[in-house]
């Protein structure tokens, strides 16, 4: 099987565009991605696209209608939070298999502003619990305290940590330093998560093109491809505690798992991490999940600065999801254009520097749904 | 926050079951080839992928917080705050719910607190004029 490469990333600055449509910004990242590669739509051989609110629209379709309508096969696909790591996914898995050589995915999210989760016929919230996702989050928070005695100035350093990152990305949706009082005497949402805790409902786009080694060869694009060293998912396992309190940690543990055998590396071999901070207690849990650090060591490591730009191993120097916004669709590839930027050495105030091996996380799910998880490693080529 | 036995309000969740005396209670099932039990009735195992070996039970009534928080802000016509926790079930079921009959600010909660389960009748946010029976969890 050939290796993948990514020879084109982009995406759009995050931000709030209600005046748009969903395939016009899918449209302006997939046309950033190829510009990057220095392709176009014509020499793309299939299309893998990640979208949320609008998963039976066909916005696949809809976005080559935008940009060019070609003919290829176009695959839309809707998983949580993992949606648009799932289309790359795809993509890399149909080089993989020797089905096509050059492919394009994207992934795409208008968001409203406010809580998201619930659903339903008749609401239960507040009667049978929360259903709102800051809720869920942070009851994950309270068990790490449970366990670890997790303080709530420890959570609240995560989001400190990914503001301060986000100044130097100017495609984050804030810019705003946050110190720690502001963070902790923001209004708070579901202890110990304040509003500034919380991740940003934005709209966004992000798109990548793959290619096989021998396209990659054959074109000349070696000096701007990024290898894919690794490309897994996983669902979650059977956890007892899972209908009760949505899991993401042991679907994130399994994908990790995976992911370091496959690409026969270690945590300690990366660089930078791009992980799912959703909410400032999810970034906590992810250390000890990804294996970052050993279980129980999350709190120190915030502590530390192990995980800001310039420490052991920065996370989310693009600010985050926390500020950098996170359109549900787009994140996936958001994260991997991220990590592939620093590897290219091309990340300007935020470059992690000599970075040579990053990993993407992405995980989703919700009350009663279960979860979709996602990670990627990159490599410098 | 005494079990209402009249209602005729119909149950929020599946789960939740009457029996012909008008007594309320959760209702679950147990593996019995993995020993796993379940909230609510099911007919393959997913701990161990066993089929046709569920048996219905009625869960304990009783419990332990696992995890809880207290809801600031919710859905736009949700009152808050309210106490959102995670319950051990004192046989081994998990399950998620609103501890009610306590002051709703972080001090007042522990973990591994004893609860029992209560049942009361309430007006979801979007069924106005419509009382379902739902369940709460109250301080033991």
């Amino acid at each position: 099987m050939s290796d993948v490469y990514i020879v084109g990333v982009d995406m759009i600055k995050f931000g709030r565009f209600p005046d748009r449509t969903v395939p016009d910004l899918a449209a302006e990242a997939a046309l950033l991605a190829l510009d990057d590669a220095g392709l176009t739509i014509k020499d793309m051989q299939a299309l893998y696209c990640g979208n949320l609110g609008q998963a039976s629209g066909m916005v696949g379709q809809r976005l080559l209608a935008e940009i060019g309508q070609t003919g290829i096969p176009v695959t839309n696909v809707a998983n949580a939070c993992a949606t648009g790591a799932t289309a790359f996914r795809d993509g890399w898995m149909a080089i993989k298999a020797g089905v096509y050589d050059l492919v394009l995915a994207v992934g795409v999210e208008q968001m409203g502003k406010g809580l998201l989760g619930g659903g339903g016929a008749v609401s239960t919230e507040g009667l049978i619990g929360s259903g709102t996702m800051p809720a869920m989050f942070a009851q994950i928070g309270m068990e790490h305290t449970r366990k670890w005695g997790t303080t709530f100035e420890q959570f609240a350093k995560v989001s400190v940590k990914n503001h301060h990152h986000s100044t130097m990305n100017p495609k984050s949706m804030y810019r705003v330093e946050t110190p720690l009082e502001q963070v902790m005497q923001s209004e708070m949402i579901s202890y110990p998560n304040t509003k500034l805790m919380c991740s940003v409902n934005v709209d966004g786009s992000a798109a990548a093109v793959l290619a096989s080694e021998a396209t990659v060869k054959r074109l000349g694009l070696m000096d701007r491809a990024v290898k894919i060293r690794t490309s897994v998912m996983s669902s979650n396992p059977f956890e007892e505690r899972q209908m009760a309190m949505p899991d993401f940690t042991v679907a994130t543990r399994l994908a990790a798992k995976w992911a370091y055998e496959s690409a026969g590396v270690g945590p300690e071999d990366l660089n930078l991490v791009e992980l799912h901070d959703c909410f400032a207690t999810a970034e906590i849990v992810h250390y000890e999940n990804l294996g970052l650090c050993a279980d129980g060591e999350a709190g120190r490591m915030i502590d530390e600065g192990a995980t800001a730009l310039g420490g052991r191993i920065p996370v989310n120097v693009s600010g985050g999801l926390l500020s950098k916004g996170h359109p549900l669709g787009a994140t996936g590839i958001a994260n991997i254009y991220e990590v592939a930027t620093h590897l290219r050495g091309s990340a300007g105030q935020r470059q992690v520097e000599g970075a040579r091996l990053g990993l993407t996380h992405v995980v989703g799910g919700g009350p009663g749904m279960g979860t979709a998880c996602a990670i990627h490693i990159l490599e410098k080529v | 926050m005494a079990d209402d036995t009249k209602t005729k309000a119909p149950p929020l969740t599946p789960f939740i079951k009457t029996t012909a005396e008008g007594e309320h209670y959760l209702s679950g099932s147990r593996c019995q080839a993995c020993n796993e039990i379940f909230v609510g009735e099911r007919t393959v195992c997913a701990a161990c992928c066993a089929r046709g070996k569920m048996a219905a039970v009625r869960l304990a009534d009783t419990g332990k917080v696992y995890a809880y928080t207290i809801v600031e802000r919710s859905f736009p016509g949700v009152k808050t705050p309210f106490v959102d926790v995670t319950v051990d079930l004192d046989d081994g079921a998990h399950i998620k719910g609103t501890l009610e009959g306590i002051e709703p600010v972080m001090a007042a909660i522990k973990f591994d607190m004893p609860v029992k389960v209560a049942f009361r009748e309430a007006v979801p946010i979007n069924t106005p004029g419509q009382p379902y029976l739902t369940y709460v969890f109250v301080p033991a």
